[in-house]
């Protein structure tokens, strides 16, 4: 279960964002992850009101995208969705590929409730 | 921060995290920022910074992971014992609920620093950089940092080593590899382990081990081994006096190694902050700005 350390990454990174940008409250965090990166969605999001309770991001929603495994061949240039065991070309079946998508765990954007006392320095 | 440095951003998720603007208004007063950056950066930045040390330093550093008993241990008993003489290692042990492991590398005559955080399921750059600072890395060829055994969880953490290793032993089934293929995928060397006990086991297969391997797109090398005969000793002696030499040899060019799982784009994606790593007083209260150099 190391999708709990995850989360306590997850937050103090979105405590800092929030504190840049001058906001109060984080409301929304999206994430994207792969099959390959380790982390397991149902995971995180069990463990998410847990390592954010009484953080800037108690109570915001955490949206999880996963992706699929997408592969490019190193052979033939053909991209194929895989597995994530078998990360075969399905055209020319050679095992030299790419992961082009699929290992990714990004925090993807935040949605943040702005503090209204202050300016806004960082709006674009 | 690097906010938008996108480690793992590549060409084919990059649609699904662009947006408009950094920073864009919603209707009802909430401002959305696309941020972009990888779930562990803490810990790459603290990555970063402890293979900066190990590379300050010449030394050449090690990952072994494994599920639990299949022979991390013995292997470095094994190792201290034949290359002792001729390199100065030293161990991280991750063994968090006991002293057993250390123990047995001790009683080698080699320091080993001991992790103790609890039941935790996998080691973190935090732990090891803490152990580092407990370790004369100037005396040093060769640390290993022996991660907690399971096959999930060290897999997405990187400590700022050079090679992972992975052991598969041949007593656990030669499917492992599809059955965990982060863990797997992310191997620069697999070992297969307790090769002694092939003899009496009919069906692990090393070439089907290895076929899963390639399966994930993984070309490192596989090497049958038994530490408790000595059998295939010598061919994991010759890799890591290799990989000691290829160490060397990109330490004096000023480069670095990531280990093998590192996708698309964090190796098309270079960047510096520009803030120079500098060792003084304040030292370690700079993990996140620790420098990044990608070389793949
Ligand atoms: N037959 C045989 N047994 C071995 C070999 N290597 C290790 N073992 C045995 O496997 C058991 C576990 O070995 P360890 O070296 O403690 O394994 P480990 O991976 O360090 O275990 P954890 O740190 O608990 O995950 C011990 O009983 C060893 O004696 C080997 O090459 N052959
Ligand atoms: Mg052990
Ligand atoms: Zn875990
Ligand atoms: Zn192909
Ligand atoms: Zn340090």
């Amino acid at each position: 279960m190391h999708e709990l350390s995850i989360c306590r990454g997850i937050i103090n990174q979105a405590e800092a964002l929030a504190v840049e940008h001058n906001a109060r409250r984080v409301t929304g965090i999206k994430v994207l992850i792969g099959p390959l990166s380790g982390v397991e969605p149902a995971l995180l999001a069990q463990a998410f009101p847990l390592a954010s309770a009484a953080s800037v991001a108690d109570g915001a929603e955490l949206q999880i995208e996963y992706s699929a495994v997408v592969v490019r061949c190193t052979a033939c240039d053909t991209e194929s969705e895989v597995a994530p065991n078998r990360l075969l070309c399905k055209k020319c079946g050679a095992w030299q590929t790419q992961v082009i998508r699929g290992d990714e765990m990004l925090l993807a954007s935040l949605e943040l409730e702005k503090n209204e006392t202050e300016p806004d320095r960082l709006a674009v | 921060m690097c906010d938008t440095c996108g480690c793992n951003v590549t060409p084919g998720n990059e649609h699904l995290v662009r947006a408009d603007g950094k920073l864009s208004r919603t209707d009802d007063g909430k401002a959305a920022i696309t941020v972009l950056q990888s779930l562990v950066s803490e810990n790459d930045h603290q990555a970063a910074h402890n293979r900066d040390h190990f590379d300050r330093h010449g030394v050449l550093s090690v990952n072994l992971m494994s599920s639990p008993g299949s022979g991390k241990t013995a292997l470095l008993e094994a190792t201290i014992d034949a290359l002792g003489h001729e390199l100065k290692i030293g161990v991280v042990e991750g063994d968090l609920e006991t002293e057993n492991d250390a123990e047995r590398i001790r009683a080698r005559g080699v320091t080993a620093i001991q992790i103790s955080t609890g039941s935790a399921c996998h080691l973190d750059a935090h732990m090891v950089h803490s152990a580092l600072h407990h370790m004369n890395l100037d005396e040093l060829d060769l640390v290993f940092i022996e991660n907690v055994g399971n096959l999930v969880c060290p897999a997405s953490f990187d400590l700022g080593h050079h090679h992972n290793v992975t052991l598969l032993s041949v007593t656990e089934g030669d499917d492992k590899p599809a059955k965990y293929p982060v863990m797997f995928r992310a191997a620069d060397l697999m070992l297969l382990s307790k090769a002694d006990l092939l003899a009496v086991l009919d069906d692990f297969d090393t070439g089907k081990a290895e076929r899963h391997l390639r399966e994930l797109a993984n070309n490192a090398p596989a090497l049958e081994l038994s530490a408790k005969t000595g059998a295939g000793m010598d061919a994991w002696f010759g890799w890591l006096r290799h990989q000691i030499g290829e160490q060397r040899e990109r330490v004096a060019r000023r480069e670095t190694r990531v280990p093998a799982v590192q996708s698309e784009g964090k190796t098309l994606h270079t960047h510096d902050h520009g803030h120079i790593h500098s060792h003084a007083a304040t030292e370690h209260a700079h993990a996140a700005r620790a420098r990044h150099r990608h070389t793949g």
